[in-house]
């Protein structure tokens, strides 16, 4: 026969302060878990949402990335003219050529400089990328010293608010609206017009060109076709691969980091519940004896600790998810390694990382209540009672 | 005397319960300890600058380069004892994970601007004499098994090609805060090359490095070169080298910070497990403090009883961990060499630490020493524990 729950919950509920701290402990390593598993998921979330799967982009053989590519004009124009080119509405090709290099911006908080993408676009760059949408102010003009920011860096960035202007090649740029890129890394760029950038900048080369596919599919063909043109030193990557690989460093850090730390958190708040359990064995051994006395199995009274300190666990797990899921308010930015560029994302709660978060705190409870569990269900009914 | 030894029969009365609350105590002194080295290792930089070495870089931003011209003009700044010049390579050695810093440089002006960096007269002189040679630190040598002579290819990926050099020095560093993991080759190389492949990049040099006379004249010299340079292509922006390298730690603020934060959270949760244990014990012996106090021992004696358990349960966790602390960060430091070239236990770390154990075992003995000495005689004699 089992032993009645209700006798489980008030005996958590009888030592209020050594429960509350135990769940305490345990609910701020889950706090710690689910925080670097949500910043994970939000770096991810990031990801996906920058690069399109119908995209292509073109950078410099060997070059890891935009910032370090080089495509001169006559390759850009070879690119231009493949047939796996799509066409817009009005018959344009659906294409940006881009200029993107790093300015580096002073904090508004803290007047501390970061790496900011500065990505000079062409006509159709906004037409690629749909994620992106204008929230304030207005597009920028094509022709002039004018350049729109991604909500992130006008809100961080001295200068970077609409009236503002940033000073660089020789001129001034006026900040005329910002934009807003839901979670892609677009965030934390601005934008303006490639040919004014590189004319300031005294470039003659893009740095990477970007096309609409005809069809997604397409991309091995063109790929092989461009790869092997003695005439390209380029390589074709679909944007979204593109833009994984860009974070793939970041990302591994972040999980690395995670785990080592809920590793060695979760060993000190596992043995934080197993004093607490112990200690519950030994105050209630006589207790322990009557419950045998009456006919309780010792399998009967096994389970009942183990319920306890996995009750114990649920509720530091509980605790620990509530006070993660206030960080989806919080940004969190730092720079790239990769890109060595400012990247600005978000911590994201997601069902799995709630599911993980609880079985992470339950299994703790487990491990707490293990070796307690075994010493209550061990006890001889004689001695037990006699320890009153 | 005799509360001493009441003090410690006390805190090894219930044995499995201390060596867990001890054990708990040590992760988190040895957690807090790895976790500071950690935050530590990513100022190395920062420790290692010199106050009479400046940098001058492009104002735009790192990844825009300097005209070679600007090397002349630096020099005729009075107060510039030495100018050297830096490029960034970033090739790759066989895979993208073998990450090491490389720089194209000038070598003599470069060893006298860094006088930490040991390298043998014989072995600066094979350098000098070969075009492709390299110099490579001591502990970048060790970790990919390198010795004089032998042949290093990298894969460009700024510089475009296939690259190779041959090592032709293996420089020490003066102090164990030096960074040992630097790969330098000459500047002249790296330009020649250029010139041939993509002309318009050539002549362009990363970053000035300044050497000054006097670092109390650092701020002035520094406005002086930028000012020569104002309202051209390349406008530039000269700091002390030690401001050049927190401006890279801001960028990954947000990361060290968390870093920070979390190795005190670990001090934390390991307080509320060790102030378990003591409200525990004390409610045990809610029946023996009446029995002290009808013997007539003051409200303070208990309390000392429980502040003495307390930090002498806290303090061995400490020594514990911090003994531990020791061999630990020395094996992640060799696991972590190509991310972290310097790994150091300092002593303030240790500091923290003890610190962080007397916090703990004071914060973990309050509430149950209040209570404790506030026990009424009879009511406490009637307390079963």
């Amino acid at each position: 026969m089992a032993i009645p729950f209700s006798y489980v919950v008030r005996n958590l509920g009888v030592r209020k302060v050594t429960t509350a701290l135990t769940a305490s402990g345990l609910a701020l390593v889950v706090y710690v878990f689910a925080t670097v598993l949500m910043l994970d998921a939000g770096l991810r979330q990031t990801l996906v949402d920058t690069g399109s799967p119908d995209n292509a982009l073109v950078i410099r053989r060997g070059a890891e990335t935009e910032v370090q590519s080089g495509v001169e004009r006559a390759q850009a124009d070879v690119v231009e003219s493949q047939p796996e080119v799509a066409l817009g509405l009005g018959g344009e090709r659906l294409m940006s050529k881009e200029t993107v290099v790093l300015i580096s911006l002073n904090k508004r908080a803290t007047e501390k400089p970061s790496n900011v993408v500065i990505r000079g676009v062409g006509p159709q760059g906004l037409a690629l990328r749909p994620q992106v949408r204008l929230v304030e102010g207005r597009m920028f003009r094509p022709g002039t010293s004018e350049i729109i920011a991604g909500r992130a860096i006008g809100q961080r960035f001295a200068g970077a608010g609409i009236g503002e202007t940033l000073r660089f090649g020789m001129r001034d740029w006026t900040v005329v609206g910002h934009f807003d890129a839901g979670h892609s890394g677009f965030n934390s760029e601005i934008w303006g017009d490639a040919d004014q950038l590189i004319q300031a900048f005294r470039r003659n080369a893009y740095s990477s060109v970007i096309f609409r596919l005809t069809d997604a599919e397409g991309l091995d063909a063109v790929k092989a076709r461009l790869e092997s043109d003695p005439r390209l030193t380029v390589e074709l990557k679909r944007e979204s691969i593109f833009y994984a690989e860009q974070s793939e460093q970041l990302s591994t850090f972040i999980r690395y980091l995670g785990v080592t730390l809920s590793i060695i958190f979760s060993s000190g708040a596992t043995i934080g519940a197993m004093i607490t359990m112990y200690a519950s064995v030994a105050n209630r051994t006589a207790e322990i004896g009557t419950l045998r006395a009456l006919g309780f199995r010792r399998a009967s009274i096994l389970w009942a600790f183990l319920l306890e300190s996995l009750l114990l666990g649920l509720l530091g797990g509980i605790l620990g998810v509530a006070l993660a899921s206030l960080m989806q308010w919080v940004s969190f930015s730092t720079m790239n390694f990769q890109t060595f560029s400012e990247l600005a994302f978000s911590f994201t709660l997601t069902g799995k990382i709630v599911v993980e978060s609880l079985i992470f705190s339950l299994i703790m409870g487990l491990a707490g209540g293990f070796l307690p569990a075994i010493r209550a269900a061990r006890l001889k009914i004689v001695d037990s009672l006699r320890a009153a | 005397m005799y509360l001493l030894k009441l003090i410690f029969r006390n805190a090894f009365r219930h044995k499995l319960r201390t060596a867990l609350t001890i054990l708990g105590i040590v992760i988190a002194v040895l957690a807090f300890g790895l976790l500071q080295t950690v935050v530590d290792a990513w100022y190395t930089g920062v420790n290692a600058s010199s106050a009479t070495r400046l940098i001058t870089r492009n104002a735009i931003s790192l990844i825009f380069p300097l005209p070679i011209t600007y090397e002349d003009k630096i020099r005729h700044v009075p107060g510039v004892s030495t100018v050297s010049r830096s490029n960034w390579f970033g090739g790759i050695y066989i895979d993208k994970r073998n990450f090491f810093a490389q720089f194209a440089t000038d070598a003599q002006p470069f060893f006298e601007l860094y006088p930490e960096y040991h390298l043998a007269p014989d072995q600066m002189k094979a350098f000098v004499l070969d075009r492709k040679g390299c110099v490579v630190g001591r502990k970048l040598a060790q970790t990919y098994g390198w010795k004089l002579g032998d042949t290093i290819p990298l894969r460009g990926t700024i510089f475009p090609g296939n690259w190779e050099f041959v090592i032709r020095g293996i420089y020490e560093g003066a102090e164990a805060k030096t960074d040992e993991s630097q790969f330098i080759f000459h500047w002249d190389y790296l330009n020649e090359s250029i010139k041939k492949t993509s002309p318009r990049r050539a002549n362009q040099v990363g970053i000035y490095l300044v050497g000054i006379n006097d670092a109390d004249r650092a701020a002035e010299i520094s406005r002086e070169i930028d000012a020569m340079f104002r309202n051209s292509l390349a406008e530039t922006l000269t700091e002390t080298e030690k401001a050049f390298a927190l401006g890279f730690i801001s960028m990954v603020e947000a990361i060290v910070a968390a870093i920070r934060i979390v190795s005190f959270v670990i001090i934390v949760i390991i307080m509320a497990v060790m102030a378990n244990t003591m409200a525990m014990s004390a409610r045990e012996r809610t029946s023996e403090y009446a029995t002290l106090k009808a013997l007539g021992f003051g409200p303070v004696y208990v309390q000392t009883l429980i502040y003495g358990e307390s930090l002498l349960i806290a303090l061995s966790g400490g020594l514990l961990g911090i003994i531990a602390t020791v061999p630990l960060v020395r094996g992640f430091g060799a696991v972590m060499v190509k991310l972290f070239p310097v790994f150091q236990f300092s002593p303030t770390t240790l500091a923290m630490q003890v610190g962080a154990v007397l916090v703990m075992g004071i914060v973990a003995a309050a509430v149950p020493a209040v209570r404790a000495s506030r026990v009424r005689v009879a009511q406490g004699l009637r307390a079963i524990g």
